[in-house]
C-alpha cells in the first residue's frame, strides 16, 4: 500500500478548496454581480482532480495501460504517419485537432438558459464522459494499429452495426457543414469589413500554397508567419474598405453569401490539397491556437463580471428564442463540443494513435486536451455572459421574433424582462463598426462582442471594432477551412460507398468520380444551408438543434463501441465507465430526437410545426412569422425534412447501441464466440514519460538507456 | 555568460517546438528514419517529399482531418 506524503495531500486540499469555492459562489448568488474568476476556478480545479484520480484511475485500473507494450507508432514507424511523437507535441497536435468552432458556438447559444445549466454540463460532461470518451477511445485505437471508429465498429460489433454508424457519419457530416456555414453567413452578411478580410484569406492561402510547393517547400513555419502578418493587414485594411467606396461590392446579403459559400466548398474541395486546404490549415490553427491563448490571458487579466442570470426562465418554460425546448435535454445537445463531442472519436480513432509513443499517455493526450478544450468552452460561456443579456437576446432571436428595428427589437426583448433601450442596441452595432447587430444568430458574433469586451478591457476602448472583427475572421477562417476538409471527408466517404457499385468510383483521383462526388456533398449541406438562410422560424433555431442531436449521436455510437470493447476484452465490471456515459447520452439525445418528432408543441416538435403550418394553409392564412404564402409553404417544407432527418438519424443510432448490446450480451453468455482484433503483444524499446513532467522513476529510466544505448554503440 | 546559455537553451528548444508542431521538421524526420531502416536506400529531395506528403492526404482525407 502506497502512502501520500503529506505535501501531496495538502496540495490536493487546496486544489479541491478552490474548486469548491467556485462552486459554490456560482451556485449561491442570485441577482448580484458574479466575478468569472468563479467560473475559472471551479473549472480548473474540477479539472486537476479529475486529471489526477479518475483519468488515473481508468487508466491504470481499467484499460491497464501498459508501458512495456510498442504502440503502432514505434512497432510501423514509416517516419511519416507512423511515427513515435513526442508527447507534448503530440498534445498540442492533438488539441489543435479537436479545438474548433464547435466549443465557442454550443457554449454561446446554450447561454439563453443562464451561465449556470452550460457551466455545469461543460465541466461536469467533461470529466464523466467527454474525455473519457477521448481518452477510451484513443486507447482503443492505440491497441488496434489506429483503426478508424468506422473500421472498430464494423470489426468488434459486426457488419449491420457497423454499416449504420457509417451512414450516420455521414448524414452528420453533412449536418455539421450546413449548420457551419449558416453560424458564418449569419456573420458576414452585410458586413463589408469581415466579408473583405475574409474574402482576402483565399489569396493569402494561394500564395502560402505557391511559396511552400514552389520557392521553399516544407518551410512551414515562415510561411505561417508570412500569412499570419498578411492576414492582419487584411483585417486592418477591412476597415478601409468599409469605409470606401467599395463598401457596396464587399456588403452581400444572406443568400448571395450562400452561393458564394457553396462555390467555394465545391472548387477549393477538387483543387489540389498543397493550394488552398493546407495553407489554410496552417493559418487556421496559427490563428486557433493564438486566439485561444489571448482569450484565456485575457479573462485571467480583466476578470470580468458575469452580466447573464444564473438561471433564466426559458430553461423551464422552454419557449426561448434561441432555441426552442427546455433545459433537459436540450441544453446537453447543444453544448456539444467541450462536454462530450462525437466529433472527437474520429480524431481519437484515426491520427493521434499513430504517432503515440506510449501507451500510458493516452491519459494525458486524449484526456488532457479534451479538458483543455472544455475550458475553451468554459470561455466562449464567459464571453456570452459578459454582455448585457438584453444585447445578447436581440442579437440571438431570429429576425422573424423581434423585428428588425432597433425600437421593435427593443420591446419585445424588454416583454422578455430584459432591458435595453433602443439607443443601446444602436451604440454596440456602431461599437464595432457594424450596421446592425439584431438577430446575428448562430453564436459567432455573440462570441465576436464578448471577445472584443474582454479584449478593450485589457487593451482600451479604441480596438474594440478591430477585435469584434478578429474574433469573426478567426471563426470564419476555421470554418472555411473545415467546409473544404469536410467536403473531402464526405466525398470520400461516398467515393467509398459509390466504389461497390461501380468500380471506377474506388479510385479516389478518378477525376469525373470525384467532381461527381464533390458537387453531391457540396449540393447536399449546400440545400441545409440555403434552408437555414430562408427558414422564416430562422436557421439557427431550427437546424441547430439538428446539429447538436447529431454529434451527440455520433458520441453514442463512439461510446457504444468503448463499452462493447470493454465487455469483450474481459473488462466487464469495469464496463459502466462508458456505459454510464452512454446511458445518459442516449437518454438525452433520444429524449430530444423524440421531442423534436412527437412534441405536441410547434415550437419544439417538427410535425407539429408542420401540422399547424398546413392547418393555416388550407384555411388561406399567414401564420407569423410568416409573412408569405411562400413562406408558409417553405415552413412545410422544410419541417418535414427536419423531422423525417431527426428520425432516422435517431433509428440509425438505436441499431448502432441494440447491434452493440448483442454482442455484448452474446459475449457474457458465450464469449468463446466473441473474437478480438487487438494487435499481439510487441515489447517496447523506447523510453518516454507517461505525463507532462517526467517521474523520478522516469528520468533514472530515461538515464539508465541513454547509458545502455552508448555503451552498445561504443562496443 | 550562464544566462546568455540558458537563453540560446530556451530559444532552441522553442524553435524544436515551433518545428515540430508545424511539421515542419517531417523532412528531417524521414530522412533519419529511411538512413537508419534502409541504408541503401535513395533519400527523396525535400521537394519531392512535401509532394509524397500532399499526394498521401489527397488520397486520404481523413488524414489530418480536424474538428469543429
Amino acid at each position: 500500500m502506497r502512502t501520500a506524503n503529506p505535501r501531496t495531500i495538502v496540495i490536493w486540499t487546496l486544489v479541491a478548496l478552490v474548486g469548491a469555492a467556485g462552486w459554490t459562489v456560482l451556485a449561491l448568488s442570485r441577482g448580484e454581480d458574479v466575478s468569472a474568476a468563479w467560473m475559472v476556478a471551479a473549472a480548473l480545479g474540477s479539472y486537476a482532480i479529475a486529471y489526477r484520480f479518475y483519468a488515473k484511475f481508468i487508466a491504470y485500473k481499467v484499460l491497464k495501460v501498459d508501458r512495456t507494450r510498442a504502440t503502432p507508432a514505434e512497432r510501423l514507424n514509416n517516419g511519416i504517419d507512423f511515427h513515435p511523437t513526442d508527447r507534448r507535441v503530440l498534445l498540442g497536435h492533438h488539441f489543435a485537432a479537436i479545438a474548433g468552432a464547435g466549443p465557442l458556438v454550443g457554449p454561446v447559444l446554450a447561454a439563453q438558459m443562464g451561465y449556470l445549466p452550460g457551466t455545469i454540463w461543460i465541466i461536469a460532461g467533461v470529466i464523466f464522459a467527454g474525455a473519457v470518451q477521448d481518452m477510451v477511445v484513443l486507447f482503443f485505437s492505440t491497441r488496434r494499429d489506429g483503426r478508424s471508429l468506422g473500421q472498430m465498429a464494423r470489426e468488434e460489433i459486426g457488419p449491420f452495426g457497423g454499416a449504420a454508424a457509417l451512414l450516420a457519419a455521414f448524414a452528420i457530416m453533412i449536418i455539421l457543414l450546413g449548420v457551419l456555414a449558416l453560424v458564418i453567413v449569419n456573420a458576414l452578411a452585410q458586413s463589408p469589413w469581415g466579408t473583405f478580410s475574409i474574402a482576402m484569406t483565399i489569396p493569402i492561402a494561394l500564395l502560402m500554397g505557391f511559396y511552400l510547393r514552389v520557392l521553399r517547400p516544407g518551410r512551414v513555419t515562415e510561411v505561417s508567419v508570412i500569412g499570419v502578418a498578411l492576414l492582419l493587414f487584411a483585417l486592418v485594411a477591412g476597415r478601409w474598405v468599409a469605409e470606401s467606396s467599395w463598401a457596396d461590392t464587399f456588403t452581400l446579403a444572406p443568400s448571395t453569401l450562400v452561393i458564394w459559400l457553396v462555390a467555394y466548398g465545391f472548387i477549393a474541395s477538387i483543387l489540389p490539397v498543397w493550394m488552398l486546404l493546407a495553407p489554410r490549415d496552417y493559418l487556421s490553427t496559427f490563428m486557433k491556437v493564438g486566439t485561444i491563448a489571448l482569450l484565456a490571458l485575457g479573462v485571467v487579466i480583466a476578470l470580468p463580471t458575469l452580466k447573464m442570470d444564473a438561471v433564466t426562465d426559458f430553461a423551464s418554460r422552454g419557449n426561448g428564442p434561441v432555441f426552442a425546448g427546455s433545459l433537459f435535454p436540450f441544453v446537453f445537445i447543444t453544448i456539444a463540443c467541450g462536454a462530450l463531442s462525437g466529433f472527437h472519436s474520429l480524431i481519437s480513432s484515426g491520427t493521434t494513435p499513430k504517432m503515440i509513443q506510449k501507451e500510458t499517455q493516452v491519459r494525458m493526450i486524449g484526456y488532457g486536451s479534451m479538458l483543455m478544450e472544455s475550458s475553451v468552452a468554459v470561455m466562449a460561456l464567459v464571453a456570452a455572459s459578459i454582455i448585457d443579456p438584453g444585447l445578447y437576446f436581440a442579437m440571438n432571436a431570429p429576425a422573424g421574433v423581434i423585428g428588425d428595428t432597433v425600437q421593435n427589437a427593443s420591446q419585445v426583448v424588454g416583454s422578455w424582462g430584459y432591458q435595453i433601450s433602443p439607443e443601446a442596441l444602436a451604440r454596440a452595432a456602431e461599437n464595432v463598426e457594424e450596421a446592425s447587430l439584431l438577430s446575428r444568430t448562430g453564436g459567432a458574433p455573440t462570441l465576436a462582442i464578448g471577445v472584443s469586451e474582454i479584449f478593450s478591457q485589457v487593451t482600451g476602448d479604441g480596438l474594440r471594432a478591430f477585435w469584434y472583427h478578429f474574433a469573426i475572421m478567426f471563426e470564419a477562417l476555421f470554418i472555411l477551412t473545415a467546409l473544404d476538409a469536410g467536403t473531402r471527408v464526405g466525398r470520400f466517404m461516398l467515393q467509398d460507398t459509390l466504389g461497390n457499385v461501380y468500380r471506377p468510383f474506388k479510385n479516389v483521383s478518378w477525376k469525373p468520380g470525384l467532381v461527381i462526388t464533390s458537387a453531391v456533398v457540396c449540393g447536399l449541406w449546400g440545400y441545409f444551408l440555403w434552408v437555414g438562410v430562408h427558414e422564416p422560424l430562422g436557421g439557427i433555431n431550427q437546424l441547430f438543434p439538428i446539429f447538436g442531436i447529431s454529434n451527440q449521436l455520433l458520441a453514442a455510437v463512439a461510446l457504444a463501441v468503448c463499452t462493447t470493447l470493454l465487455v469483450k476484452s474481459g473488462r466487464l465490471k469495469w464496463a459502466w465507465i462508458t456505459g454510464i456515459p452512454l446511458a445518459w447520452d442516449a437518454t438525452v439525445t433520444l429524449t430530444a430526437s423524440w421531442q423534436k418528432v412527437f412534441s405536441s408543441d410547434p415550437k419544439v416538435g417538427f410535425f407539429k410545426q408542420r401540422q399547424v403550418f398546413q392547418d393555416a394553409i388550407d384555411r388561406g392564412e399567414v401564420l407569423p412569422p410568416a409573412k408569405s404564402m411562400d413562406d408558409m409553404h417553405t415552413v412545410v417544407t422544410n419541417s418535414t425534412v427536419d423531422g423525417v432527418l431527426s428520425a432516422v438519424l435517431a433509428l440509425l443510432i438505436v441499431v448502432v447501441i441494440v447491434d452493440a448490446a448483442r454482442v455484448c450480451v452474446r459475449h457474457v453468455r458465450r464469449p468463446a464466440l466473441s473474437t478480438l482484433s487487438e494487435a499481439p503483444y510487441v515489447e517496447s524499446k523506447i523510453t518516454a514519460p507517461a505525463g507532462l513532467f517526467p517521474t523520478k522513476e522516469e528520468k533514472e529510466e530515461e538515464q539508465r538507456a541513454v547509458t545502455s544505448a552508448t555503451s552498445a554503440g561504443t562496443q | 555568460m550562464r544566462s546568455l546559455r540558458r537563453l540560446r537553451r530556451v530559444l532552441s528548444s522553442v524553435r524544436w517546438y515551433v518545428r515540430e508542431l508545424t511539421d515542419e521538421s517531417a523532412y528531417d524526420r524521414y530522412v533519419a528514419h529511411v538512413r537508419h531502416e534502409h541504408p541503401d536506400a535513395p533519400v527523396p529531395s525535400r521537394r519531392d517529399f512535401e509532394r509524397m506528403r500532399s499526394d498521401r492526404q489527397e488520397a486520404d482525407p481523413r488524414q489530418g482531418f480536424r474538428c469543429c
